[in-house]
């Protein structure tokens, strides 16, 4: 049981932070993606009877290079579908062919932290600070070039090697937090504790702090809950993942809308009087035909 | 050509020498040559079409030439160089980013390196000297991506200017803007020029907002250019030899207007000659 808080703790901080740059440069279909392919690998692994981690990492890494390689400029649509269906058709192959009980699957589609043993978590310890470490020296350019690519570029960082270090980087924390709370349901954990966080403070320091924060209150939550009720742990890091998520943006609506008089009213009196811009995505450039 | 430079004479911050650009078998650039003075404000006019971003992106070393070269401060220009400041025309920032205009502003010091930056006390001033460069402290801490166009234009050049540039590159930034806030742009830039002893070149498709800021005009048209001082290059004749056929240029109520055609004949471009001229501003 003390594995399991312990595993489980260093998988909310990794998925708090990773997550945190999913949600940021809109990667959330290969965070989907990621861990399905990794989740054939593992079932590959059981298959010829080697550590399921490695299944896991092998065919996470395959996965975000195929979808890195495959995309075009930013587009990864297409390529992370095919990257998807690629590696489930694997997955569907491999069960088919072994023995293995029907639980040992379920697990690794829904997560089964209680049952870590104290031999699995040095690799996930390692895999974690791998992915923080990778994080830490990204920082920077990661930042930039999700924010503002084409300045990116301009200043000399490349985009393309940014993005597969990244898909890398996810599938690093795929492969560790997979065995955990499963491969449908980690894609939650990336999303819905950062995209709360996001809605809470316009600090990205502070945003991923909250992301890591809320990560580990669900997890320690679903923990606890599974415990209680024996229901799957994955259904409880879902639903609190869900409920951060829309609790955020209301928090996030209701002070928008507390604060929106005074603020349009300077906005509108500094930029166009009498007629107050039109939101930025409904704006077009306006192209005058030549004579 | 070369006038006498009104700020800083001789500070060549940019040296375009006959750049040409081919892309898919058409001409987008054909030998291009202008210079950029230190301090100057240098508006590059043409329509859409008449590569101006083909010319901004060899200058940020986007894409290589296939003839001339590009010096910046008199040397040639490295691989990655980070002495140009650049403001693409659409950036689209999430309004729900997660980041305060200053913290957009201080990723422009050095958001290419790799690692976190330490806090300090100095790039917190820096930060809010820039701020201040583009009057924006009134809404520094607010989130950028909810900023209005303007709002996030004069971040935009703060995040660019924070980097000391020698040139200052923005690519249409008065496209999405209403009149009033592109004005209050432009004479912002002109101010930045003169203080921060900077070059800016500014792409428009349409002169007129300009005019009275502009120290020095690029014209392009059809791939090729002219440059000089606005009364030097927006002449008739001088059009007329760019477009390769008769132009008129008409001064009406202090504006500039570029028409095909003698003043009998302004309705319609000769065939095959699309994107004549931009038509001045209607507003």
């Amino acid at each position: 049981m003390q594995n399991a808080w312990i595993v489980a703790t260093m998988v909310a901080v990794i998925a708090g932070v990773v997550g945190f740059f999913v949600v940021l440069r809109g990667s959330a279909f290969p965070a989907h993606a990621i861990p399905n392919g990794a989740f054939a690998g593992a079932a590959g692994a059981v298959l010829v009877g080697v550590s399921s981690l490695l299944g896991l990492g092998v065919f996470a890494v395959l996965s975000a290079l195929g979808i890195g390689s495959l995309g075009r400029r930013g587009r990864h649509d297409v390529a992370t579908a095919l990257a998807l269906v690629a590696m489930l058709a694997c997955g569907a192959a491999f069960l088919s062919r072994t023995t293995e009980y029907a639980p040992e699957i379920f697990s690794l589609l829904f997560g089964e932290v209680l049952g870590v043993s104290t031999t699995e978590l040095l690799p996930v310890a390692g895999l974690g600070a791998a992915c923080l470490l990778a994080v830490a020296v990204l920082y920077r350019p990661l930042l930039l070039s999700s924010v503002m690519p084409e300045i990116a570029e301009a200043k000399g960082v490349r985009s393309d090697r940014i993005e597969i270090a990244f898909l890398i980087v996810l599938a690093l924390a795929t492969a560790m937090t997979v065995p955990v709370v499963g491969a449908l349901l980690i894609f939650s954990l990336m999303i819905g504790p950062p995209a709360a966080a996001r809605a809470l403070t316009p600090r990205p320091g502070a945003a991923i702090a909250l992301s890591v924060a809320l990560a580990l209150i669900t997890v320690w939550a679903a923990i606890a809950l599974s415990y209680q009720t024996n229901w799957p742990i994955g259904f409880f890091v879902g639903t609190i993942s869900a409920l951060a998520y829309g609790l955020g943006r209301g928090w996030n609506a209701a002070r928008t809308h507390h604060h929106q008089l005074p603020h349009s009213a300077t906005f509108t009196d500094a930029s166009s009087p009498g007629s107050p811009a039109p939101p930025l995505g409904q704006r077009r450039q306006k192209r005058r035909r030549p004579i | 050509m070369r006038p006498a430079a009104q700020h800083h004479p001789h500070v060549r911050a940019l040296a375009v020498d006959g750049v040409s650009v081919t892309l898919g078998g058409r001409r987008i650039l054909d030998e291009v040559a202008f210079t950029v003075q230190r301090g100057q404000f240098t508006g590059l006019i043409g329509s859409n079409g008449a590569g101006k971003t083909t010319l901004l992106r060899v200058i940020l070393g986007l894409q290589r030439p296939h003839a001339g070269r590009v010096l910046l401060a008199g040397r040639p220009r490295a691989r990655r160089n980070r002495s140009i400041g650049y403001v693409p025309q659409k950036v689209g920032l999430d309004p729900d980013l997660p980041m305060r205009a200053r913290d957009l502003v201080e990723l422009g010091i050095d958001g290419h390196r790799l690692g976190i930056a330490r806090p300090s006390p100095a790039r917190r001033e820096l930060v809010a000297e820039m701020l201040a460069a583009v009057d924006a402290e009134r809404f520094a801490d607010s989130r950028v991506g909810r900023l209005s166009g303007g709002e996030q234009q004069r971040i935009l050049i703060a995040h660019a200017l924070v980097a000391r540039p020698q040139l200052l590159l923005l690519d249409e930034p008065l496209a999405n803007l209403d009149l009033r806030s592109g004005q209050e742009i432009v004479s912002l830039l002109d101010r930045i020029a003169t203080e921060h002893e900077i070059a800016v070149l500014l792409s428009v498709h349409e002169m007129n907002p300009l005019l009275s800021v502009m120290d020095r005009v690029v014209y392009l048209a059809g791939g090729r250019a002219v440059s000089g001082t606005t009364d030097q290059v927006i002449r008739s004749d001088v059009l007329s030899g760019l477009y390769g056929h008769r132009v008129e240029v008409l001064h009406v109520a202090g504006r500039i207007l570029v028409v095909a055609g003698g003043p009998a004949a302004t309705n319609g471009s000769p065939d095959g000659l699309p994107g004549a001229a931009p038509l001045p501003d209607a507003r």
